[in-house]
């Protein structure tokens, strides 16, 4: 098949947008609702992130001028478009291609939306924003040594960078552990607590989103559910079995999706916020030990191998 | 385009988006506001969610009579929830200024300030009282589709000469 038809084809329908939209609604929805239910309440009705969408696009939005403006429109589009590029990228399917190097690509694109919420927050000018904007910072600057460690520590463990490859290659004892490392980081990411400093409300707000509403604030919310479809997605793809039947693999990839949204959502609903230097200190002393160890050992293997 | 227009008048219904503002208030109606978010009454189930930022607001949730002072935020907070938008008014201060009635120091009641959709009354309302308002406000916001009301007209407020001097000692 024409390389280019399949690349839109898993852009845009499995795993890409047809698939990853609905998919962010209900991760986003099982959060809201296992949150919901660790507190002892009923939570959001099932269509709830579909009503909130559709109701932030039925919306005014604020009247914007010059390069800033035009720039606050576009940061969202830009996190929406690459964590959807990102979410495309996922080797769901076992005969899906993929080529050298695309793990790379992967984590550039789940980076990029949060690079852009950084520059949103500084962009809108609001004492919010940019206090939650230099905080995003800071947790990307601890969350992303120790996730890039892990991510390396894997591919070098497994003699490759391209992500079907690693996808299809059996577990190693070593993977596990770089598994755990990325685990560890996905509430940084995705600005859940004990690390939900960006979005601290009691505190900044809504940090560096304050200033958005109406459609601009739906992208981001889009961008927000693609984020967690891609990077529990990716963690799902390292930790699943090789499975040659199509519809199986893609069975397995969405239920242990849904296992890794279930388990952050309890950790965050039974977690209070942290410091911001804490955190740091959490990711720097702690976790990076494992992250040092991992990939310190694969390299080790690899020399000996 | 009318399947469009009923689907966005149903999901405006069901997702109203709060934001609290304090005009002065005794903290009383707050606490019963925030009482109605938690396990017991769980505000969630209707949708709602308390925003940190009245950009991203649906319904204005005002408590307190309307100081002098806090008129003005009240003004810039209802200009910055973009439309459509609703404004609910938890308890009898905002509702009639209560017990500081004829009080120097009051611009309220908070219709001569923003137009109100809905009034809460209570001192404190009750959480249950206060959920009954929000999802009245949000099928009040439902049918509005787009029309915002008119802008806030206070004649009262427009003529009154400055009544509250700068020093305190203009008191005596």
């Amino acid at each position: 098949m024409n390389p280019l038809i399949t690349a839109l084809a898993r852009l845009l329908i499995f795993p890409g947008l047809l698939f990853a939209v609905p998919a962010a609604w209900f991760f986003m929805w099982v959060e809201r609702k296992a949150v919901a239910r660790m507190q002892g309440r009923i939570g959001p009705p099932f269509m709830q992130p579909f009503y909130d969408f559709i109701k932030l696009l039925g919306k005014q939005t604020p009247p914007r001028s010059g390069a800033s403006g035009l720039l606050m429109r576009a940061w969202p589009l830009i996190a929406v478009a690459s964590a959807a590029g990102a979410v495309g990228l996922l080797p769901v399917l076992p005969t899906s291609g993929g080529f050298e190097g695309d793990l790379i690509l992967l984590l550039a694109l789940l980076e990029l939306p949060s690079m852009c919420i950084i520059a949103a927050g500084f962009n809108s000018r609001s004492i919010f924003g940019e206090i939650g904007s230099a905080r995003e910072a800071v947790l990307s600057v601890a969350y992303n040594i120790v996730f890039l460690l892990a991510i390396v520590s894997i591919a070098a463990s497994q003699h490759t960078f391209r992500l079907e490859a690693l996808a299809q290659l059996p577990a190693s004892p070593l993977r596990w552990l770089g598994v755990l490392a990325l685990l560890v980081c996905l509430p940084a990411k995705l600005h859940l607590n004990p690390f939900s400093l960006p979005n601290a409300e009691q505190e900044i707000y809504s940090g560096p989103l304050t200033e958005y509403a109406g459609p601009e604030l739906a992208m981001w919310e889009l961008s927000h559910g693609l984020e967690w479809v891609a990077a529990t997605g990716l963690v799902a793809t390292l930790a699943a079995p090789y499975l040659a039947v199509w519809w199986l693999a893609a069975l397995v990839f969405v239920a242990l999706s849904f296992a890794i949204v279930l388990l952050l959502s309890v950790v965050a609903a039974a977690t209070a916020r942290i410091q911001i230097d804490t955190t740091v200190r959490f990711y720097w002393q702690c976790t990076l030990i494992f992250a040092v160890l991992a990939i310190s050992s694969a390299l080790f293997m690899r020399l000996r191998s | 385009m009318k399947l469009w227009k009923r689907l966005m008048c149903t999901c405006r219904r069901r997702s109203p988006w709060l934001f609290h503002m304090n005009s002065g208030s005794c903290n009383g109606c707050d606490i019963e506001l925030i009482a109605s978010l938690t396990p017991r009454y769980d505000a969630e189930q209707l949708g709602a969610r308390l925003e940190g930022s009245p950009r991203h607001a649906d319904i204005l949730c005002i408590t307190g009579p309307v100081t002098h002072n806090a008129a003005r935020a009240v003004k810039t907070v209802y200009d910055q929830v973009l439309g459509p938008k609703a404004v609910v008014a938890i308890g009898s201060c905002p509702a009639s200024t209560n017990v500081f009635i004829d009080s120097r120091t009051l611009d309220g009641p908070l219709s001569r300030v923003v137009p109100v959709d809905v009034f809460v009354p209570g001192c404190p309302p009750s959480p249950s009282a206060i959920l009954q308002g929000v999802a009245k406000a949000a099928s009040i916001l439902a049918e509005r589709a787009g029309k915002d009301p008119a802008p806030a007209t206070a004649p009262e407020l427009a003529t009154q000469p400055d009544a509250t001097p700068a020093t305190g000692e203009a008191h005596l």
